[in-house]
């Protein structure tokens, strides 16, 4: 049996089993619900990533055990 | 100034019309996929709370419409990789045309069986492909993969069943 062929055979099982969502209709305005959440969680809440908790920790550390880079740092900034 | 470049400004009444004009349609996409009307109306909130989100990296010359549709993939795609158990179909989504009836229920069952297992990837590129009948090349702008990456993940879907079904291909062959 073909790929093709094999398919076609699973598809029309499928179809058989799982009727295809004819016209879906959204029976209710979701305005409301969005305004809820966005009311619950506020979009503006800055996340930072882990990663760059990460870099600024070791790039405190490092300024605190090694002084001595921080001019260095400041030159290249 | 334009609807889009006042909705990726912040504008909130910019935004509420843009959902306003485009619920219907990402509701649409989602429940193809998910197959349960009440979470593709949360799925559908939480893609306008995704697209609300990353307003600023939407460029207003940009298309709407596929922005929308991509990031619904996403919360759909999501959903599916949490929900573990069957969902069955609500009578009320399923079309009036009633399924092959020398499919038996019990046969019914072993293919939806088969077919809620596949993990999410493969299940949402069967959904949209062979239930659905979306073409590739609209599954893969919604997916933001290749359309050859479309051919062969339904192509490993139907392996997947295939070996699933086995034995049951046989017995529907042999009537």
């Amino acid at each position: 049996m073909t790929n093709e062929e094999n398919s076609k055979e699973i598809k029309a099982l499928l179809k058989a089993a799982i009727d295809p969502v004819k016209d879906p209709e959204l029976r209710r305005d979701l305005w409301p619900q969005m305004l809820r959440k966005l009311e619950e969680q506020p979009a503006l809440v800055v996340s930072v990533p882990w990663f760059d908790w990460a870099l600024a920790t070791i790039l405190s550390a490092a300024l605190v055990f090694f002084p001595g880079s921080i001019p260095a740092l400041l030159y290249h900034l | 100034m334009e609807l889009l470049e006042r909705f990726a400004a912040g504008d909130l009444e910019a935004f509420e019309a843009l959902f306003r004009q485009h619920q219907k349609e990402v509701y649409a996409w989602i429940v193809r996929i998910v197959r349960d009307s009440g979470i593709a109306e949360d799925l559908t909130v939480e893609t306008f709370w995704r697209i609300y989100k990353s307003r600023s990296r939407f460029l207003p010359a940009g298309n709407f419409r596929a922005w929308a549709r991509r990031i619904a993939t996403n919360a759909a795609l999501d959903h599916l990789k949490t929900a573990r158990r069957e969902i069955e179909l609500p009578e009320d989504l399923a079309s009036a045309a009633i399924a092959d009836p020398a499919v038996r229920r019990e046969t019914r069952d072993r293919i939806k069986q088969a077919f809620f297992q596949l993990p999410a990837k493969y299940r949402m590129v069967a959904t949209l492909a062979l239930i659905e009948e979306e073409p590739y090349d609209r599954i893969a702008e919604a997916m933001g993969i290749s359309a050859a990456l479309v051919k062969m993940r339904v192509f490993r879907a139907v392996r997947i069943l295939r070996k699933k079904l086995n034995s049951l291909v046989a017995e529907v062959g042999a009537k």
